[in-house]
C-alpha cells in the first residue's frame, strides 16, 4: 500500500480512533473527527527544523507550534516527529527523540531562577540581577583571594583552581565557544564536560 | 566516527562491542540492519549481556566486563599467526616495518620508563631508532628483530585462544568463529566496521580498548575505506562539539592543548609543537599548529593579541598538573580546596562515580551554581529526599542558584554530531517562564564580572578586560555571529602564494589552509574554518543528494575538517591511487588530482609516486600498529584487570591492574575486593531513557518507572531472589535498594576456572522528575579513571547482593 505522507498522518489517526475512541463508544463519529482534526492541527502549525538533543546520531526534527511568530504571538510546541529528508534518521525517531514533547513541556521545566542560602531547607524565587549579581561578586571575591598570577619560578600562570566549572554537551557549539572565552578569561582551569561520562 | 551513520551500511561485518547500539543509539543503528538486509553484512556482537543488538547479532560471545584487550590482543595473535592481514595495506600504510629503540621493552606487566614511586613512565624509550636526519629506520623486508610488526608479534604471542578464554570467560569455540569472521575482511575489497560507545570508554584501560581494535583494523587494512572505520558513537548531541571547542581543562579548541607551567613563552610552547616529519616528504599537517594557534589568540583577544607581546600568550592560562579532570575537582572539594562550581547542563551528583563522595564535596563549597532547563539532583543535593538523598540541610553552608534555561527547541545553532558532521538548528518557541538561554547567562556574568573589575580593579584583570566582545547585541550574542567567529576572517588584505588571489580584509575564510601565523587571521576553532562562509551558513544546507546512494551525503550540513565525510579516506585507494574496493571507491587518483565522493584527505594533487603516507596528521605518515609515546600507560595495549575485580592477573600476577590509572591515594581506601564483593557489576542504559533526562517526561517515566537490576537466573536461584522481588546491592562505596528483574540474558561465565557472576546496574534513576525515586547507579561505582582521558570505570566494578523486603515507604 503506497500512502502519501499526509494520508499516512489520517491513517495512523484512523487507527487512534478505532482503538481508543472506538472503544469509548463514539463509532464513526468519533473515527471521522479524530481523522479530521490531526492533519488540520499541522496544517495551521509552524514547522520548524531542528535536531534531537538526546544523542549523537542527531537525528533531524520537524517541531510544530502553534503560533505564526507575529510581534506578541507565542509560540507553543504541539508536535515533534522525525524528519523525513534527514539523510541519516529519515523520518524515524527512537523512544526517547519520540517523546521529545514530554521533556519540553516537563512539569519539572525549570521557569524562574531559585536561591538556596547557606543552611535554608527551601529554595526560594529570585530576581535574575540578584542572581547573577550575587555570583559575579561571589566569584570575583574568590578569584582575587586565590587567582595565581605566578608561580613560585616567576612565570605568567593566570591561573584560577578555586571555581571550577562543568559546561553542557546538550549546548550548541557557538554556547560552547563564548563559554570557553568566559571560562579561560578569567582563568578558570578546573574545566569539563560530559565526555567522560 | 572515522565514518558516517549511513556508511556502515557498506560494511561486511559489522562489530558491536563495547556498545550497545541496537538500544543506545537505534535511529543510527537502522544503518547496520541496512548493512545486513542490503550488502549481506554479517553482525557480530561481543558483550556481557545478551542485548538487543545481541539479539539480532548473527554471531553473539559472551566477554567478561574489563577483558577486551585480553580478546582483541587475541585476535591479533590469530591475524599475524592465520596471516590473515592485508599485506600491502600493512606494509605501505602503517609502522609495521619502522624499527623501536633498543631500550624499548615489556617484562611483568611493565613497559620500559616506568617509574614505581610517581606511578607514571618516562616514555623517552617508545619511540623508533633515528637515523642521521633525524627520521625513522625501517626494514622494508620486516626481517629486523626489533621492527613494529615482531615486536607485536612477540607482544601478543601470550594471547592464545586458552589464555583469552581464561581471562574473558569466552568459551574457545566462540573466540575463534569471531576471529574467523573477523579475518574474512582482510580482503582488499572486504570491510568490517567497529561501532563501539561507553563499553569501551569507561574502563581503567578505555583508550587501549579503542587502540587495539584500531590495530586489528590497520591489520585488516580496514581505516579509510567504505565501510570501515573506528566508529565512537557519542552519547550526547554535541558532546562531539563541545570536545572539538575545547571545553576540557587542558585543551584549546580544535584539539590544541592549554600550555602548562613548564611552557614559559611561546617560543618553548612552539618548541614542543613543531611535529617535524619523522619520514621524508611526509605531510605530518600538525606543523601548521603555529598558525591555527596564532588565528586563535587574534579571535579571543583582537588587537591586544601582538607580535610584541607573543600574541598574548601570557593571558593563557597554564596548568602546573596535567589536567584537572572531574575526580580531582570533587577530591579538591573533599579537601576545602574549591569555594565555587557551576554546573551547565550537567548533574554531578548523577553522573560521576561514588554519589557520595560528591555529595560531601558539594556541601563543602560556598556556593554552587546549576544551569538547566530541568530540576536536576545537583541543584537540590543539599535537601533531604530520605534515603536517596540523606542530607541534613541546616549543615549544609552552600548557597545555590538555580538557573532556568532554554531548551534545544527554544534556540538556534548548531551541533556536531558522531559523525562530525556540524548540523544548525532553528528556535521553534520561547522558553517557558523567565527560562534564558545559556549564552545570556553566561555573558550577564562576564560583563558583571568585567564591569567590577573596571571599577574595582582586582587580580589580573587584563584577559578579561581584554577578550574580544564584538557582537551586535553584547548582552545576548547571536549565534551565527559567534560561528562566524569560530568560523574565521582575514584581518588584511591575503594574497594566496601560488593563485595570487586576494581575499579582501574582514572576508570570512573558506578553510584553514588560509590561516597564517603573522596575525593577518583570526579563527576560533580551525577545524570549524569552511563552515561558515561569504557563501552563507554551511552548517545550515539540507542537500541530502548521495552520490550512488553511497553514505556520504556531501552537501548536507557541513563537516570537520573541510567537509569530509571518511577521514583518512587516502587508505580507501592502494599505492597507485586505485581503490581497494572497486565497487565503492571514495577517492582515486585519476592522472592529475584525486578525485570522487568524498573530499580527499590529502593534497588534492599529491601523485601517488610522491610516497606521501596516508595519515596526514602523524609524523610518520603511517597507522600506529606502535603508538611512540602518544599512550600514557604503553605503545602496545596490554590487559590489566579492572582495579575491582574477581580475579587476579594471570598474565602478571605483581601487575594486577593499569599501573598509571587515575587513581587519587585518597580513593584507595574505598576499593572493595572479591572477598566482601564477590560479584561483578556492569551499569548500562536502556532504549527508553537518555541518562537522567528523561525521567522528566512523563512517557519515559511511565515506560520504564523504577529503578532495578539485572540478575542471571542462576545467581538468583543461588540467593533466591524471585523476579520482580527486593534485592540490596552493596559496595564498598554505598549501596542499592531496588527491584531485581531475573533474566537469562546475563550467564555465568568460567573465568579462570572459577563460575563468575555478572549483575547488570542500568543508571537512570534520581530523586527529582516524574519516575520513582531512586538511589542511582553511582551510589556503587569506584572514583576511577583511565590513565589516558580520566573516564571512570563504570563498566567493571565488584558488588555484593542479597534478598531484601519491600522498604516501608513503596
Amino acid at each position: 500500500m503506497a500512502l502519501t505522507r499526509r494520508e499516512f498522518i489520517k491513517f495512523t489517526g484512523l487507527g487512534l480512533a478505532a482503538s481508543s475512541l472506538g472503544m469509548l463508544g463514539f463509532g464513526a463519529a468519533g473515527e471521522a473527527q479524530a481523522a479530521a482534526v490531526r492533519p488540520f492541527k499541522l496544517t495551521h502549525a509552524t514547522e520548524t527544523r531542528n535536531t534531537c538533543t538526546y544523542c549523537s546520531v542527531a537525528c533531524g526534527l520537524l517541531i510544530y507550534s502553534m503560533g505564526d511568530r507575529a510581534k506578541n504571538a507565542h509560540s507553543n510546541i504541539i508536535h515533534i516527529e522525525g524528519d523525513p529528508d534527514h539523510p541519516v534518521n529519515r523520518g524515524t525517531l527512537c523512544p526517547k527523540g519520540a517523546a521529545l514533547l514530554d521533556v519540553v513541556h516537563a512539569p519539572t521545566r525549570l521557569k524562574v531562577p531559585r536561591y538556596r542560602a547557606a543552611g535554608a531547607t527551601e529554595f526560594k524565587e529570585v530576581s535574575w540581577d540578584f542572581a547573577l549579581d550575587r555570583i559575579a561578586r561571589l566569584m570575583k571575591d574568590d578569584r582575587d583571594e586565590n587567582f595565581v598570577e605566578k608561580n613560585a619560578a616567576g612565570t605568567t600562570v593566570n591561573r584560577w583552581t578555586s571555581v571550577g566549572m562543568l559546561a553542557a554537551s546538550a549546548s550548541s557549539s557557538e554556547t560552547s565557544y563564548l563559554t570557553w572565552k568566559v571560562v579561560r578569561s578569567l582563568g578558570m582551569v578546573v574545566f569539563d564536560n560530559q565526555a567522560r561520562v | 566516527m572515522t565514518n558516517t551513520w549511513q556508511d556502515i551500511k557498506n560494511a561486511n561485518i559489522v562489530v558491536v562491542m563495547g556498545g550497545n547500539a541496537a538500544e543506545a543509539h537505534p535511529c543510527g543503528f537502522k544503518w547496520v540492519i541496512e548493512a545486513k538486509i542490503e550488502n549481506g553484512a554479517k553482525l557480530v556482537v561481543v558483550d556481557p549481556r545478551f542485548t538487543r543488538t545481541a539479539s539480532v547479532a548473527d554471531y553473539y560471545a559472551p566477554i567478561r566486563p574489563g577483558t577486551d584487550i585480553a580478546f582483541l590482543n587475541g585476535v591479533i595473535r590469530y591475524l599475524l599467526e592465520k596471516d590473515a592481514i592485508q599485506h600491502e595495506y600493512v606494509r605501505a600504510y602503517t609502522n609495521a616495518g619502522l624499527i623501536v629503540k633498543d631500550g624499548f621493552s615489556f617484562q611483568d606487566g611493565l613497559f620500559s620508563g616506568f617509574n614505581e614511586e610517581k606511578q607514571s613512565y618516562d616514555k623517552s624509550s617508545w619511540d623508533y631508532e633515528l637515523d642521521d636526519q633525524g627520521f625513522a629506520k625501517s626494514d622494508d623486508t620486516w626481517q629486523d628483530p626489533r621492527c613494529v610488526i615482531n615486536l607485536l608479534k612477540q607482544h601478543v604471542s601470550r594471547y592464545t585462544p586458552e589464555m583469552v578464554s581464561r581471562i574473558c570467560g569466552t568459551p574457545q569455540d566462540k573466540f575463534l568463529h569471531v576471529c574467523e569472521l573477523m579475518a574474512s575482511t582482510a580482503a582488499p575489497d572486504k570491510a568490517m566496521t567497529s561501532l563501539f560507545a561507553l563499553g569501551w570508554t569507561q574502563h581503567s584501560v578505555g583508550s587501549q580498548n579503542i587502540r587495539t581494535m584500531a590495530m586489528v583494523q590497520l591489520l585488516l587494512g580496514n581505516i579509510g575505506v567504505a565501510g570501515g572505520g573506528m566508529n565512537a558513537l557519542r552519547g550526547h548531541s554535541n558532546i562531539q562539539g563541545l570536545t572539538d571547542v575545547g571545553l576540557l581543562s587542558n585543551l584549546m579548541p580544535g584539539y590544541m592543548t592549554l600550555p602548562q607551567d613548564k611552557d614559559t613563552s611561546l617560543d618553548v610552547y612552539m618548541s614542543t609543537k613543531l611535529y617535524k616529519p619523522l619520514r621524508p616528504g611526509q605531510t605530518s599537517y600538525w606543523q601548521n599548529y603555529r598558525k591555527f594557534f596564532v588565528s586563535f589568540q587574534k579571535a579571543m583577544f583582537g588587537d591586544a593579541a601582538k607580535q610584541e607581546n607573543d600574541w598574548a600568550y601570557d593571558w593563557l592560562p597554564k596548568l602546573d598538573i596535567p589536567l584537572y579532570d572531574i575526580i580531582k575537582a570533587f577530591d579538591m572539594m573533599n579537601n576545602g580546596q574549591m569555594t565555587g562550581y557551576i554546573c551547565q547542563g550537567f548533574n554531578p551528583l548523577q553522573a560521576f562515580p561514588d554519589r557520595g563522595r560528591s555529595r560531601r564535596g558539594l556541601s563543602k563549597l560556598k556556593f554552587l551554581v546549576t544551569m538547566d532547563p530541568l530540576d536536576t539532583e545537583t541543584s537540590r543535593f543539599w535537601q533531604d529526599f530520605g534515603p536517596q538523598n540523606p542530607a541534613k540541610s541546616a549543615e549544609i553552608q552552600t548557597e545555590v542558584f538555580q538557573l532556568p534555561c532554554t531548551c534545544f527547541a527554544e534556540e538556534n545553532g548548531s551541533l556536531v554530531n558522531s559523525a562530525r558532521w556540524l548540523q544548525w538548528h532553528w528556535k521553534a518557541a520561547d522558553g517557558p517562564g523567565e527560562a534564558k538561554s545559556d549564552i545570556w547567562i553566561m555573558s550577564g556574568i562576564f560583563h558583571r564580572l568585567r564591569d567590577m573589575y573596571r571599577k574595582e580593579g582586582g587580580a589580573f584583570p587584563d584577559p578579561l578586560l581584554n577578550v574580544t566582545w564584538n557582537y551586535t547585541n553584547p548582552i545576548d550574542p547571536d549565534p551565527e555571529e559567534l560561528a562566524k567567529e569560530m568560523n574565521g576572517r582575514a584581518l588584511t588584505d591575503l594574497t594566496d602564494a601560488t593563485t595570487s588571489a586576494v581575499t579582501k580584509a574582514g572576508t570570512l575564510l573558506d578553510g584553514f589552509a588560509q590561516l597564517r601565523d603573522d596575525g593577518t587571521t583570526a579563527s576560533g576553532c580551525w577545524i570549524f574554518t569552511g563552515c561558515f562562509t561569504e557563501k552563507g551558513n554551511q552548517m545550515a544546507r539540507r542537500d541530502a543528494t548521495d552520490p550512488r546512494e553511497q553514505g556520504i551525503a556531501p552537501n548536507w550540513a557541513w563537516a570537520w575538517p573541510a567537509n569530509r565525510r571518511i577521514l583518512y579516506n587516502r587508505a580507501s585507494a592502494d599505492p597507485d591511487g586505485k581503490p581497494w574496493n572497486p565497487s565503492k571507491p571514495v577517492i582515486s587518483w585519476n592522472g592529475a588530482r584525486w578525485v570522487g565522493v568524498d573530499v580527499p584527505d590529502y593534497g588534492p594533487t599529491v601523485k601517488p609516486s610522491d610516497g606521501v603516507g596516508p595519515f596526514i596528521m602523524n609524523a610518520e605518515g603511517l597507522g600506529r600498529l606502535f603508538a611512540r609515546d602518544q599512550m600514557v600507560d604503553g605503545p602496545f595495549p596490554e590487559h590489566y584487570e579492572p582495579l575491582e575485580s574477581p580475579v587476579e592477573n594471570v598474565l602478571h600476577p605483581k601487575v594486577r591492574s593499569n599501573p598509571v590509572a587515575r587513581v587519587l591515594a585518597s580513593d584507595r581506601p574505598t576499593f572493595g575486593d572479591v572477598k566482601s564483593f564477590p560479584y561483578v557489576a556492569t551499569t548500562y542504559r536502556l532504549t527508553e531513557h537518555f541518562h537522567f533526562w528523561t525521567k522528566h517526561a512523563l512517557i519515559n517515566a511511565i515506560l520504564q518507572p523504577e529503578e532495578f537490576v539485572e540478575i542471571g537466573e542462576a545467581l538468583a536461584k543461588e540467593k533466591g531472589i524471585e523476579q520482580g522481588g527486593w534485592v540490596k546491592v552493596k559496595s564498598k562505596r554505598g549501596e542499592v535498594v531496588c527491584k531485581a528483574y531475573v533474566t537469562k540474558r546475563i550467564k555465568p561465565l568460567t573465568v579462570d576456572g572459577k563460575p563468575t557472576h555478572v549483575i547488570g546496574v542500568p543508571l537512570h534513576w534520581g530523586f527529582t522528575g516524574q519516575a520513582r525515586k531512586g538511589y542511582g547507579a553511582n551510589s556503587l561505582t569506584p572514583p576511577v579513571g583511565d590513565a589516558n582521558t580520566q573516564t571512570p570505570e563504570f563498566k567493571a566494578f565488584l558488588v555484593d547482593v542479597e534478598k531484601t523486603s519491600a522498604p516501608v515507604t513503596a
